[in-house]
């Protein structure tokens, strides 16, 4: 029997490994995220101010739908094959599972998000100096949603198509994300202190990384039993 | 003790006690809407700043609680249903979040009618308006996750725990759409501060919370009483009900 924390490091090691060999779909969120953002200015207006205004918000916007394109596939290809049942039965608390997968899901979606975030911003005549907030926002806000899609992505592991019933589960949870998420990147790029924002983002992510794993392992169990 | 409450949740003896409650629910709500209605329309003064159009809280603002109250209410259903396995606790769920949204809804409408000669639009961007309609996204999305599984047992657990997770996030998204306008700083249409309501005002509000409630109490027992019938359509108890 091998200890909670070991088969974390197992279960995310598989995950990423997993993965990282298919890196087409690795890829897939972060060229939806670029093309997003490059509608915005196509479909509003070419003047730098105005991109500007409006930047924290297209930039938050697009990262949620990235991140909610790649949620689907959490539970689903081992619930398919099966595996998701092994693992139930492998004498490790679900959670374990649950939080090993939105880990592995948050590194691969949210993280590389973070990481390209300052070429949209660059797009978007952000000021360099609203990139640290941006990138902080960002990172603690998708891992949130990662949270909360966890939840979504068990409530519908069962389903056969549910890309859009996930996103229509999820995103109103996700509202308060965008609000603080946006309005720190905003008060970043008016040369106000964001703190207060990015405060109260860390504080929905502690508050989903504490409870939204069981929630989450319950959802899965719904599915499974 | 468990017996006796298991048999007072069983789908026959709710069929039955749902449809003895349904005309005193509905009598006294009548009673109770009537009375503040011509309480409020008629004989309360006009308001010194809105004048007559201020009557319009005598619907808006019970609809408005009875929003939250439904959704309350129907994760408190659902978590029953989930934590004892009754079954009633499900079908109670389903029963409340139509409801509840049409409640909502109607927060919503009457909010926009009166934001029309107030702010002079319809719709603002005010926090309380903002999370009531992301109130009705989650009434949405519980309403569409139920009938999306084929077994109908998987579908009113699922539905459950995200009305569950929904009621811990109600509170959230009300106050970050709180901070939110004070984060942009007032840019929105000026709200007009609550003024200390004088009773003469107050006394039709109050009849007709009372009214709403009684009302919601009279429409979830007709609605449930379907959706137990429904469900139990196979039972040999259901066949004989309907026989008599």
């Amino acid at each position: 029997m091998t200890g909670t924390t070991e088969a974390l490091v197992l279960m995310l090691r598989r995950e990423l490994t997993l993965s990282f060999r298919r890196p087409d779909q690795l890829i897939q969120p972060l060229v939806f995220f670029l093309i997003v953002t490059t509608l915005f200015p196509l479909g509003l207006s070419l003047q730098l101010s105005l991109l500007r205004a409006v930047a924290p918000g297209v930039l938050w916007v697009a990262a949620l739908l990235a991140s909610l394109l790649s949620l689907d596939a959490m539970f689903k290809n081992d619930a398919d094959d099966g595996t998701l049942e092994q693992l139930a039965l492998s004498g490790q608390g679900l959670y374990v599972i649950v939080v090993a997968k939105t880990l592995a899901h948050w590194l691969v979606s949210g993280a590389a998000l973070v990481v390209v975030s300052p070429v949209v911003g660059m797009a978007l005549a952000m000021p360099t100096s609203a990139f640290g907030t941006m990138m902080w926002s960002l990172g603690l806000g998708t891992l949130t949603l990662s949270w909360l899609g966890a939840i979504g992505a068990g409530l519908t592991v069962g389903l056969k198509r549910a890309n859009v019933l996930v996103s229509l589960i999820v995103l109103p949870l996700a509202m308060p994300l965008l609000i603080f998420g946006a309005g720190a990147t905003d008060r970043a790029v008016s040369g106000i202190s964001p703190a207060g924002a990015l405060y109260l983002l860390g504080a929905l992510c502690v508050l989903t990384c504490t409870l939204a794993p069981f929630a989450a392992a319950a959802a899965l169990r719904i599915n499974l039993e | 003790m468990w017996t006796w409450f298991y048999r007072l949740a069983s789908p026959p003896h709710v069929y039955r006690a749902a449809a003895a409650l349904t005309p005193w629910f509905l009598a006294s709500a009548a009673v109770a809407i009537g009375c503040g209605l011509i309480d409020g329309l008629v004989f309360a003064p006009p308001d010194y700043q809105q004048g007559d159009a201020f009557r319009i809280i005598y619907v808006h603002v019970p609809s408005g609680w009875l929003s939250m109250f439904a959704f309350t209410s129907m994760a408190l259903a659902g978590g029953i249903g989930l934590i004892w396995r009754i079954k009633v606790g499900h079908a109670v769920a389903a029963a409340v979040a139509p409801i509840g949204a049409s409640f909502t809804a109607a927060a919503l409408l009457t909010g926009s009618l009166w934001g029309r000669p107030m702010w002079g639009t319809y719709w603002a961007w005010d926090p309380r308006l903002t999370s009531e309609l992301i109130l009705l996204f989650l009434y949405v999305g519980v309403m569409s996750l139920r009938p999306a599984f084929e077994d109908p047992g998987r579908g009113d657990r699922a539905a459950a725990l995200l009305a569950i997770v929904g009621v811990v996030n109600v509170p959230i998204i009300h106050y970050s759409v709180v901070w939110w306008n004070s984060l942009h700083q007032g840019a929105t249409v000026a709200k007009i501060g609550k003024p200390a309501m004088p009773g003469s005002m107050l006394w039709p509000l109050l009849s007709m919370f009372l009214g709403f409630m009684l009302f919601f109490g009279a429409v979830l027992c007709i609605r449930l009483r379907g959706e137990v019938l429904n469900r139990e359509r196979h039972a040999t108890w259901v066949r004989e009900a309907m026989k008599s």
